[in-house]
């Protein structure tokens, strides 16, 4: 039921949002001619849109509060069971063998444009496992992430441009580069937790940033690396489309590689360690835990998928400059994480696939993108803080006292 | 000789313009131990809602200090209401959060609000007109220091003062105080923990308006970036003095203010920005509480 | 008997205020001592001198092992103290609150297994043969306690008493000579009190001895081979319990003019 406190109320909101938006979003001026443009039709727009907005979520919080409708209540229940569905070990492997079928199948079916964004998506799944494992696993906000991301492309630009190394070469050493930095970042904020540490990583990335800016000696400053070859295949020129396809191919296999490893690694001694890190610092050094080691793991590891992606970046673009290595890359890394779950895989990999298709296909919503990825991470840090996939623990089978089952023949399901 | 005192000068007014920013940071932290990362956007917010203003006063060609108390008013009643707006919407719900929850929540506000006012207004630089007037009485020292200089110190240390005098003897100050010192405390002895909250977004959003209107006449131009970096930088320099000391906001300002002029007048100003993040990363790794900042002790 | 744990004239400052004042302990292997006080009286800082998290401003910490070699615990860093064979829980429960009961009790193997990042992802035979031993001691570590079958909970959705013995048992998982219980009987009903007294003794009839911070003063008389009454960071009386039942000094400073036996 809508009280008239509620109509009141959400008027109110209304009235409110039109104020505060009044100079921004009404008045429109021309500094260079001098001239006021008035656009109070947006006005009347925020006013009813707030108007709206305030209503829905009272209702749906009054509705949550009183519990009046339990038909509803019940509804919402089963559809989040439901959503259970995708944790049993059966359906998530039949999902799995799916989803693997649709995207090797992929290529067949669709025009090297959406092979080539499919591609960037995926891209964007293994720079996600990476921070995931950083943030999600380890509980280290990590803002300067692009950093390494940065490190692995311009490894793969430079080594090519100087040195004519390949790209099967120089991914290992993009990898490994991206380790170094990796720890390079870690050992100064060993002493630093949350807030302090988030943002020393942010002024990292930035100083990583700016050096390949300003250093144009070495890195050829704001105009970039042109010209870096695309990944062989033993020795054959490829036309356009099968260079699309054959990346493609290449970003599944290194996702694949991704998961595999994360999966494994977070089913571990060391996963378990990051793991005890994040929710209890103290503790976890008192479980015999040396927190110095787990953390510089945790940063390493992250950030050797940023740099092999890195690589992989500079060979699909054929080009790198710093510009592509803003912060606002590290947030949208981060808002991937978050949206799809921190701690899950396959949260972070329907994070990426929304947050970078989405843009893509919705041209009308492309102008919004950045809006979006803000308002994402808002809202859902207040109505589902675990994301959309929230991380299931892993359970283990008993073990009878005289035979004890192997506990590598339970399906390593995915948190 | 005469150069050095021109970068003292310069150093001293980006002093003054992060220490408005840092406060704002650093009384939000005190209160409620976030790192408002959205801070930055409110003096964006503050110098679009300034140009707007000043472009229609000017066009029906008021008078220049009427143009820049009115602009500087506006901001300022606009910036805080985005100030009091954001901490319900995006901060209020979290209280009892995971501690990162609203730090993500404050970064995904930042993102929000540069791209709403890109949609809204333009992503281009815009001309902000100049409403300071040239002293002539300044004109002798035109070499070392400017009008606007000039106005931009004299503008913040009033600020700040008042600032000062609010909180160790007003009633809210004292409010402030205590909630900072212990939140579950000061409810229980009747202070409206809410509203204290609701207040310091208020004041510190107004106060980086006030930063906002006055660089913006300084430099010439705006965009909507220019929250981010003076947002970081005003961070930084509340960590270098210690976040959550107001005195160490102010010190830690003049000391990022300074060596930034200082390094880009006799070393380079490529690097003007890695200084400062330097300096930032140096300071936190060798005292991570900053220069005024308590050591905070674990409870075990 | 020899001395597992010698604590010579050991001290700690705050600026300038001094918890723990030229305390000196001995713990034989094997023994339950008790360290008692009054709330504020230096006991918890004095764990956390023992276990790294503080250094001591002062004094040693001296640890000798089964084979009678002997090093110094001052300057370890807290993993390292583990390590050695010192193992505590925490007056106000820390637990790695959204894992599971089970893995809770797994991250105290840490320091006894030696999976390395390599291998947590090739995961040979040596790798699958440790995990699958972790799980089978922390299984029987949780039977010990009486949580095998909430083994897949998560941790904080557990009722008080049981995330007391849950951090009894990570304790018990990284093999310690000598556990330090910080107030384990806290919150517990009777009934719970006198399961933790049965799964003290277990405890120590495997020969790992037993510090124990604790106010309830039966238990403690019940428990303890020895006991130490810190005041104002000073010791002020040790010896067995029916001395310091009787001891003016404990009676007036920690029991007020009461006596013990209304405690």
């Amino acid at each position: 039921m809508i009280t008239r406190h509620d109509l009141r109320h959400a008027g109110l909101t209304g009235l409110w949002f039109m104020f505060l938006t009044f100079p921004l979003v009404v008045i429109k001026i021309n500094p260079i001619e001098h001239t006021v443009h008035w656009r109070w039709s947006n006005m009347v727009w925020i006013g009813v849109v707030s108007f709206l907005a305030s209503l829905t979520i009272r209702l749906v919080q009054g509705r949550r509060r009183t519990g009046e409708n339990e038909k509803q209540q019940s509804l919402l229940q089963t559809s989040v069971r439901q959503f259970d569905l995708l944790r049993r070990p059966a359906f998530f492997r039949a999902a799995l063998i799916t989803s693997s079928v649709l995207l090797i199948s992929f290529p067949l079916f669709f025009s090297s444009y959406q092979v080539n964004i499919l591609t960037t998506a995926l891209m964007y799944v293994v720079l996600g496992l990476g921070l995931n494992i950083v943030v999600g696993m380890a509980g280290l906000l990590d803002l300067g992430y692009v950093a390494f991301y940065a490190v692995g492309a311009y490894t793969y630009a430079l080594l090519h441009l100087h040195f004519n190394l390949g790209f099967w070469m120089v991914l290992p050493i993009g990898g490994l580069l991206g380790a170094l930095f990796g720890l390079l970042l870690g050992f100064p904020v060993l002493r630093l937790r949350g807030d302090y540490l988030a943002i020393v990583t942010l002024a990292f990335g930035q100083i990583v940033r700016l050096i390949l800016e300003n250093w144009s000696e070495f890195s050829k400053g704001p105009s970039g690396i042109a010209n870096i070859a695309r990944p062989g295949l033993f020795g054959l020129t490829l036309s356009p489309e099968a260079t699309i396809t054959y990346l493609y191919y290449l970003m599944i296999g290194l996702v694949g590689l991704t998961v595999f490893v994360v999966n494994r690694l977070q089913n571990s001694r060391i996963g378990r360690a990051w793991q005890a890190l994040r929710e209890d610092e103290i503790a976890c050094q008192a479980m015999g835990i040396d927190k110095t080691k787990i953390k510089l793991s945790a940063f390493a590891l992250g950030a050797t998928w940023a740099g092999m992606a890195g690589v992989f970046f500079a060979a699909k673009t054929t080009f790198v400059n710093p510009a592509s290595f803003t912060f606002i890359e590290s947030a949208i890394i981060l808002c991937i994480v978050v949206l799809g779950g921190m701690g899950s895989i396959a949260g972070v990999m329907v994070g990426a696939l929304i947050l970078i298709l989405l843009p893509e296909y919705l041209r009308a919503v492309a102008d919004y993108r950045m809006l979006a990825f803000g308002a994402i991470l808002v809202v859902m840090m207040i109505v589902r803080p675990q994301g959309l996939i929230a991380p299931k623990r892993r359970t283990y089978t008993l073990p009878s006292t005289h035979n004890p089952v192997n506990s590598s023949d339970v399906p390593a399901s995915d948190r | 000789m005469e150069y050095f005192i021109e970068l003292l000068f310069s150093g001293l007014t980006r002093g003054s313009i992060y220490a408005l920013i840092a406060l704002g940071y650093t009384m939000v932290y005190g209160i409620i131990g976030l790192i408002n990362f959205a801070h930055g956007e409110m003096y964006m917010i503050g110098a679009f809602t300034g140009l707007i203003v000043a472009e229609i006063l000017l066009i029906y060609q008021f008078p220049l200090p009427a143009v820049f108390v009115l602009t500087a008013l506006a901001a300022v009643i606009w910036s805080s209401a985005y100030g009091f707006t954001v901490e319900r919407i995006a901060y209020r719900p979290l209280r009892k959060a995971p501690r990162l929850a609203p730090l993500i929540s404050a970064i995904g506000m930042s993102i929000f609000l540069q791209n709403y006012v890109q949609l809204v207004q333009t992503a281009d630089f815009l001309p902000f007109p100049s409403l300071i007037p040239e002293f002539a009485f300044l004109e002798p020292y035109a070499g070392i220091i400017g009008s606007t200089d000039a106005a931009i110190l004299v503008v913040s240390l009033i600020a700040m003062l008042l600032l000062s005098v609010m909180v160790k003897w007003t009633r809210i100050g004292k409010a402030m105080r205590a909630t900072a010192q212990d939140q579950k405390m000061a409810l229980l002895v009747g202070v409206n923990v809410d509203r204290i909250i609701s207040f310091t977004f208020i004041l510190g959003s107004g106060l980086a308006a006030i930063g906002g209107v006055l660089i913006a006449s300084h430099v010439g131009q705006i965009n909507v970036f220019i929250g981010f970096i003076a947002g970081i930088k005003a961070f930084t320099a509340a960590v270098l003095g210690g976040i959550g000391s107001i005195p160490g906001a102010v010190l830690g300002s003049y000391v990022l203010g300074l060596t930034e002029s200082l390094t880009t007048g006799y070393v380079s100003s490529d690097y003007e920005d890695v200084f400062a993040f330097a300096l930032l990363v140096l300071i936190l790794i060798f005292r991570p509480s900053g220069l005024l900042g308590k050591a905070s002790v674990d409870k075990v | 008997m020899f001395p597992l744990l010698t604590v010579n004239k050991l001290s700690m400052d705050f600026g300038g205020i001094r918890a723990i004042d030229k305390f000196n302990m001995r713990i034989n292997a094997g023994e339950i001592v008790a360290l008692i006080g009054p709330n504020g009286a230096g006991k918890t800082t004095f764990f956390n001198c023992l276990t790294g998290i503080y250094q001591p401003t002062d004094g040693e910490l001296l640890w000798t092992l089964p084979n009678r070699s002997s090093r110094t615990l001052n300057g370890l860093k807290p993993h390292r103290i583990t390590e050695q064979g010192l193992a505590r829980t925490f007056q106000n429960i820390r637990l790695f609150r959204s894992m599971t009961v089970l893995e809770n009790v797994m991250i105290g193997r840490h320091c006894r297994t030696a999976t390395t990042i390599l291998g947590a992802v090739l995961r040979p035979p040596s790798v699958t043969r440790e995990e699958k031993e972790t799980i089978e001691i922390s299984f029987a570590l949780l039977e010990r306690v009486g949580l095998a079958d909430v083994a897949h909970e998560r941790a904080d959705n557990l009722p008080y008493g049981a995330q007391r013995r849950l951090e009894i048992a990570r304790a018990l998982a990284t093999e310690p000579l000598l556990l330090l219980l910080d107030e384990p009987a806290a919150g517990m009903n009777p009934q719970e009190g006198q399961e933790l007294e049965a799964l003290i003794r277990s405890i120590n009839n495997d020969q790992i001895a037993v510090l124990l911070i604790e106010h309830d003063m039966q238990l403690v008389m019940r428990l303890a081979d020895h006991i130490f009454v810190l005041e104002y960071g000073r010791l002020i009386a040790e010896g067995a319990p029916e001395k310091i039942r009787n001891d003016p000094a404990v009676i007036r400073a920690y029991l007020g003019e009461e006596g013990i036996h209304h405690a």
